[in-house]
């Protein structure tokens, strides 16, 4: 008895104290973290190296915040997540780009868009139209990947999924064997290059060596995401979302419907994925089937349990973090150390293993991530205290 | 009374439903081998080429068959993909490709010295690859066991991603031939026409004894039967004195031991070993013990068996570069037609 008094002190003792934030805490801190992420090209050159590391994390902190809508919220393990990144890069190379060219004889097919791309032969539409197109048959893949889960759970889900994003990957990777009236599929490993620059009315072309304009069409795509992620999340599809989540027998006895929210989950994720995707084809200038790999699911999963499994603002921190970690620390800081202290070896060779390393620490350590969900939080600590009664059917 | 043990007929769309989810998979499985026959049969007007597909499938599938029922025991007991299995297998081959170089065992040798040399590889690549396979339970999935089902999954992936790069560090990059011990494209003896290699008895000649060991193991011995309660039901075996933790980790080293084996047949079998064979591999065995019934060891070697074969076919037919593509194809297809599997008892997961 004075055994279990003593345990519940220390822990009572050990609990940090808690910062009780208003509750409208997360929406009001967006406006602060944009306007500061607006400033952030002032002080660098329109070419420097740090810029483009920033939008590559804006991109991916889109697609994780696509992510954090099937896994967080609606507690659907997506291990093929890569599959909408790629839907999303093909619709630029193929409607954005000279590589269907032998379309309308040659001459092409242009709307919306001025200048250079007006003459050249190829589909080229405008930027715009392109995110339309790519959130569409991105959501529309989405559903279709999600049918055959809707009866499985928990880890037939992850590894169906898994399935579907190494069959597109195969499909990138094979297609330029494809041909369908004498067009291939896709350029296969080659990749699609040159893809449109993004051309908005008012704004112009963008040009590939100023980042800034690039910089500020990913600020204000995130901006939009986040939006509609918040507003999602308080919406009565949110709210079913995580009934499903904690509890899917109890939540379709309370009449959500399993099989439509579920798919909605699926296609909304789906759907930013592929904005993100389109915008990184565009951004890094080609479509490549390298670019689709197992390996970028995970990243983008890391970055969602790095920041925290439903938590928006945990996403967003967790995207930027795991970014720089690949584009920045890995490739830049750490692959100096070796080269300094004599020893010759290249340190990008083990991104995975860091990557790896991460979410296993993560998961022991603090599988709450670093900016938990609230609720999230709270059931993670309720297995803790009960560990032993709750030892087998918790998992459930 | 009388009326209501009358069966009324079932209306015809739920019978039609029963009908699917009992034969689609099958129906699914045959629909390949069945027409490249019809194909054989019409063009080349005997089937030696199938044959020769259904033998390399076999063999192919034994290696697969080792591999899946790591997978089906751990997830029977702890109920986990345990997807780092795949690398358990890889660094097999890896032991064994430089275990038997060490050794001095090289090509050209004879029989008898090589029937050792290859004996003792088999040996360190099992007891190796065991010890992995119970190191990565004790590090990333026991501290774990009390958390959602998704942490473990995640360091799953997580441990994997790790082992892949270990095999990359010690490897390199690119696929790297092994020396041809057993001659493997040599063949023994030629049935119907169809010619049976070196590798293709020694897939067999490994796999099958060891499966037979395995199975009355877990069928017979004590520690067996300790792991089919715990499998059932780990609260209940714990009870009932059981100690769930060895018993887990007992687990963990059979599964690993029958990957280490199995990498040593794949490095002799393909000549050629990769750092990310165990992710590819590991999938295809996956879906073999899918197909089988997850928890079910029979299925899981039955289900070997086929995927070897559609792989073969697909190799032959279609192209290896398609190869993955149509294996994860037919895991989808299974999952939709029967995720139960084709032995295997309903679960709660597959529902």
């Amino acid at each position: 008895m004075s055994t279990t008094v003593a345990t519940e002190q220390k822990s009572e003792r050990r609990r940090l104290p808690r910062i009780d934030l208003p509750p409208w805490w997360e929406k009001g801190l967006a406006p602060i973290v944009l306007i500061a992420a607006a400033l952030v090209p002032f002080f660098f050159d329109t070419g420097s190296p740090f810029l483009q590391d920033c939008i590559q994390a804006l991109g991916y902190v889109v697609m994780a915040l696509g992510l954090n809508i099937v896994v967080g919220f609606a507690g659907l393990l997506d291990l093929g997540y890569v599959a909408f990144y790629a839907i999303g890069a093909y619709t630029v190379g193929w409607f954005g780009s000279g590589f269907i060219a032998e379309i309308n004889h040659g001459k092409g097919i242009h709307v919306l868009v001025g200048g250079l791309a007006a003459k050249l032969p190829g589909v080229h539409l405008n930027f715009l139209l392109i995110l339309v197109i790519a959130m569409i048959l991105a959501a529309v893949a989405g559903v279709l990947i999600g049918l055959p889960t809707l009866r499985l759970r928990g880890d037939y889900i992850a590894i169906v999924t898994l399935a579907f994003g190494e069959i597109i990957g195969r499909i990138a990777i094979n297609g330029d064997g494809i041909k369908l009236w004498g067009q291939s599929f896709t350029a296969g490993r080659q990749g699609i290059t040159p893809v449109d620059p993004i051309d908005l009315p008012l704004v112009g072309r963008f040009q590939l060596l100023n980042l800034k304009p690039w910089y500020y069409f990913a600020l204000v795509l995130v901006a939009i995401v986040l939006f509609v992620n918040f507003r999602l999340r308080d919406s009565r599809l949110g709210r079913a979302w995580i009934a499903l989540r904690e509890d899917e027998i109890a939540a379709v006895a309370m009449g959500v419907p399993s099989v439509k929210t579920k798919l909605q989950a699926y296609a909304t994720g789906a759907a930013f994925g592929g904005i993100a995707g389109a915008f990184l084809g565009s951004f890094l200038n080609t479509v490549n089937a390298d670019q689709f790999q197992f390996w970028v699911s995970i990243l983008v999963l890391g970055m969602i349990i790095l920041g925290g499994l439903g938590s928006i603002w945990g996403v967003v921190l967790g995207a930027i973090v795991l970014s720089f970690i690949n584009t920045w620390f890995i490739p830049s800081v750490l692959n100096d150390v070796p080269g300094k202290l004599g020893i010759n070896f290249d340190a990008t060779q083990i991104t995975f293993g860091i990557y790896g390393w991460l979410l296993v620490m993560m998961m022991i350590l603090r599988p709450q991530g670093l900016l938990p969900e609230q609720r999230h939080k709270m059931e993670l600590a309720e297995n803790a205290e009960t560990s032993d009664e709750t030892l087998y059917t918790a998992r459930a | 009374m009388e009326a209501a043990s009358i069966p009324a007929a079932a209306p015809l769309g739920p019978r039609l439903k029963a009908i699917i989810s009992n034969y689609g998979l099958i129906a699914v499985l045959l629909a390949l081998p069945v027409y490249l026959a019809i194909h054989d049969l019409s063009t080349a007007g005997d089937l030696t080429r199938l044959g020769q597909n259904l033998v390399a499938g076999i063999s192919n599938g034994s290696i697969w068959a080792l591999v899946a029922i790591g997978y089906t025991l751990v997830y029977g007991i702890v109920e986990l993909i345990n997807f780092a299995h795949g690398e358990v297998f890889m660094l097999g081959s890896f032991v064994a490709a430089s275990f038997y170089g060490t050794i001095g065992v090289h090509e050209g040798q004879g029989a008898a010295v090589l029937f050792f040399g290859l004996a003792l590889t088999l040996v360190l690549c099992m007891l190796v690859s065991g010890s992995i396979n119970v190191l990565i339970e004790r590090v990333a999935y026991r501290p774990l066991r009390s958390a959602p089902k998704l942490a473990p999954l995640i360091t799953a992936v997580g441990m994997s991603f790790i082992l892949q790069n270990v095999g990359l560090l010690w490897k390199g990059g690119s696929p790297l031939g092994v020396a041809d011990l057993i001659n493997a494209q040599h063949t023994l003896v030629t049935i119907f026409g169809v010619p049976i290699q070196n590798g293709d008895v020694l897939a067999v000649g490994v796999t099958v004894p060891l499966l037979l060991v395995m199975t009355s193991f877990i069928s017979r011995s004590r520690l067996g039967k300790a792991m089919r309660a715990t499998a059932q039901d780990p609260e209940a075996a714990k009870l009932m004195g059981i100690n769930v933790d060895t018993t887990i980790s007992l687990t963990f080293l059979l599964g690993g031991v029958l990957a280490g084996a199995a990498g040593l047949i794949y490095a002799l079998y393909q000549t050629t070993i990769w750092f990310q064979q165990g992710f590819t591999g590991g999938l295809v065995a996956f879906t073999a013990a899918v197909m089988g019934g997850i928890g079910n060891l029979r299925g899981a070697v039955l289900g070997g068996l086929i995927i070897g074969f559609l792989q073969q076919m697909s190799d032959n037919r279609i192209g290896s570069e398609w190869t993955p593509a149509i294996v994860f194809a037919y895991l989808v297809l299974i999952m939709v037609f029967k995720p139960s599997g084709l032995l295997g008892e309903q679960t709660r997961d597959a529902g």
